[in-house]
């Protein structure tokens, strides 16, 4: 036994060849199913007019330009709205929701992980439980709470209910019962240690995979927001909702909407690109026990 | 619950009651109560009661209007009884969900198990290839452009090319391709949370149990995944069932986007678009918030079978 584990695993293990290429093939197919739309609108983004309206369509570009952007941005300039407007409305929301989430979400996630008070179990499975439904079922009647609380069309109808999502608190809590060491918080207490203080002192800064999914997951959905039922004026909607109406225009837009595609598309992109080690190693603690 | 924990505690104590024992407990955690205070705040207000309004407002007639009248069970009668474009949208729904819920939970898997061995940089870049269509917002639409009613939509480009078929097909507007269309779409942004779930489960396995198995006699890969795989991932297929049931449960705004709204003949209107057509279109809150009951109930009660069917992996 000893002398096996000291082996690769995958010499011991009965791995055929014919499983090994069938897998190849079908992660192929479908990797080749997932991919190519998201390459077609870049593509689609970097042709010319003539290639565009090219009959069959084709998969590659021949003579990329810039031009879409370019048109992109003119047609930015003639909504009546400053386009900049929307831009701002979306980094705004998508920031300060994100951020009081992170805030507000690791606090709670704290006292339920690490401190044992009555009720904090029953709270936390309340919480697990809304992870069951769609925020979406429920759009009518937060509308009316809403406007019980005055806050139609304004930021906060977007922002306050981003700052407690279930799945924020969820992960975080989860990520915290695995990874924060209890015996280090009792060692912080003994000094003296506020429970506020080794909560930001000690516990948050062993928790940084989770805070980065937790930044990942709550931007990206506030950043990708279209039109919502809780927005009526024209200068507090979306950058995605702005992006919409270009793409609208139909096909004579063609170009001009995949590149405004692509360049909604990057942000997500890339900050997953960024983060995605440690989102991995925050989902390793998701599991749901009973 | 809460008397739960105080009531496992309190059993060595026989100074006082269960009562006076919470409240010290209370007492000695103030801090945790502030801790837990604006979270639980918000998540009440926006998580918790619309729920219960919506339950409330389910037994009225109310339309923005006028003073709601209680109903009690007329309009979950009206629904079930009265309503044929609410039982086309149910069986919609139902469509959607068992296709896709299952498909893509057993993708999501499937994926993140085949590429569980490759190197640590290949598996990265295969990850961001499935995981890419789930966060990129509106870039669905491509699908829209794919298969586009004119002849500069690919498909029909080349349907047409190749000879099989001379007139343009309206994909989006015709009610026999609409509902496979929307399910392929919903499919290819389904590699979502579950499946970063499953790929961090499985870099979770101790791989001293696969040599371990190995030794046992597992002969192939299959034997692997059911006798050591599954049962020691069985915390993350819970979460990641969870997250496929309620993603395929509240699927809509794609089927928007895609084919407008109502889409075609009904084909591919769901309880979601039900519900936004009672609820921000006629302003009957009252029977909107009836049908807001119903999937809520029914997303729940899903996640609880499923729950029940996978703590059976594996035994």
């Amino acid at each position: 036994m000893a002398k096996l584990r000291t082996r690769k695993h995958k010499v011991v293990l009965a791995r055929s060849v014919g499983g090994d290429m069938g897998i190849t093939v079908i992660l192929f197919i479908l990797g080749i199913f997932m991919f190519l739309p998201m390459y077609y609108t870049v593509i689609q983004s970097l042709k010319p007019l003539d290639e565009l309206w090219m009959f069959p369509p084709r998969f590659y570009v021949t003579r990329p330009t810039g031009r879409n952007y370019t048109d992109l941005f003119t047609l930015m300039d003639t909504s009546v709205v400053p386009f900049t407007r929307y831009i701002f409305n979306t980094v705004f929301t998508s920031v300060t929701g994100t951020f009081g989430n992170l805030f507000f979400s690791s606090l709670a996630a704290y006292a339920m992980a690490k401190i044992a008070f009555p009720g904090g179990k029953t709270m936390f499975k309340l919480v697990r439980t809304s992870l069951m439904f769609h925020q979406t079922v429920t759009a009518v009647t937060s509308f009316i709470l809403m406007s019980a609380f005055h806050i139609i069309d304004t930021y906060w109808a977007i922002i306050i209910p981003a700052w407690a999502t279930s799945l924020g608190l969820y992960l975080m809590k989860q990520f915290m019962d695995t990874h924060v060491n209890d015996s280090v918080l009792e060692s912080a207490r003994l000094d003296g240690a506020s429970e506020l203080k080794t909560w930001w002192v000690i516990a948050m800064p062993m928790v940084k995979p989770a805070w980065l999914t937790l930044i990942i997951y709550s931007f990206q959905d506030l950043w990708n927001r279209g039109a919502s039922i809780y927005i009526h004026s024209e200068d507090l909607k979306s950058f995605n909702y702005a992006i919409q109406q270009i793409t609208a225009g139909g096909i004579k837009r063609a170009g001009a909407s995949a590149a405004a595609t692509v360049i909604m598309m990057m942000v997500p992109i890339l900050v997953f690109v960024i983060t995605q080690s440690n989102i991995i190693e925050t989902m390793g603690s998701s599991g749901m026990k009973d | 619950m809460s008397q739960k924990t105080a009531e496992k505690k309190a059993v060595a104590r026989k100074d006082m009651t269960k009562m006076q024992w919470t409240l010290k407990e209370i007492k000695r955690n103030k801090v945790a109560y502030f801790m837990i205070a604006p979270y639980m705040l918000i998540f009440t207000c926006f998580t918790v009661l619309p729920v219960v309004l919506s339950m409330f407002m389910s037994l009225t007639d109310f339309n923005m209007l006028e003073m709601p009248n209680i109903v009690w069970l007329d309009n979950y009668i009206r629904l079930f009884l009265d309503d044929d474009i609410f039982l086309i949208a149910a069986k919609n729904t139902l469509i959607f969900a068992v296709i896709v819920g299952p498909v893509s939970y057993i993708m999501s898997f499937m994926v993140a198990w085949f590429i569980n061995e490759l190197s640590p940089k290949i598996r990265a870049l295969v990850t961001l290839v499935f995981y890419a269509p789930s966060i990129s917002g509106q870039v669905y639409l491509v699908w829209a452009t794919l298969f586009s009613s004119d002849s500069y939509g690919w498909a029909n480009a080349w349907l047409m090319k190749l000879g099989i078929i001379t007139k343009e097909i309206n994909f989006f507007q015709d009610a026999k391709y609409v509902m496979p269309l929307c399910i392929v779409v919903a499919l290819w942004t389904s590699l979502g949370t579950s499946f970063l779930s499953f790929i961090a489960g499985l870099q979770g396995v101790d791989r001293a149990l696969f040599e371990a198995g190995a030794v046992d006699g597992i002969k192939n890969r299959w034997q692997e995944l059911w006798y050591i795989v599954l049962p020691s991932m069985r915390p993350q297929l819970m979460f990641g069932a969870v997250m496929a049931i309620t993603s395929s449960f509240g699927f809509g705004g794609i089927v928007t986007a895609l084919c407008g709204f109502p889409s075609v003949d009904y084909a591919a209107h769901t309880i979601m678009h039900h519900l936004d057509d009672y609820g921000s279109q006629r302003f009957e809150i009252g029977y909107s918030s009836t049908i807001a009951v119903i999937l809520f109930a029914v997303m729940i009660g899903a996640n609880m079978l499923v729950k029940k069917v996978l703590s059976k992996v594996g035994e």
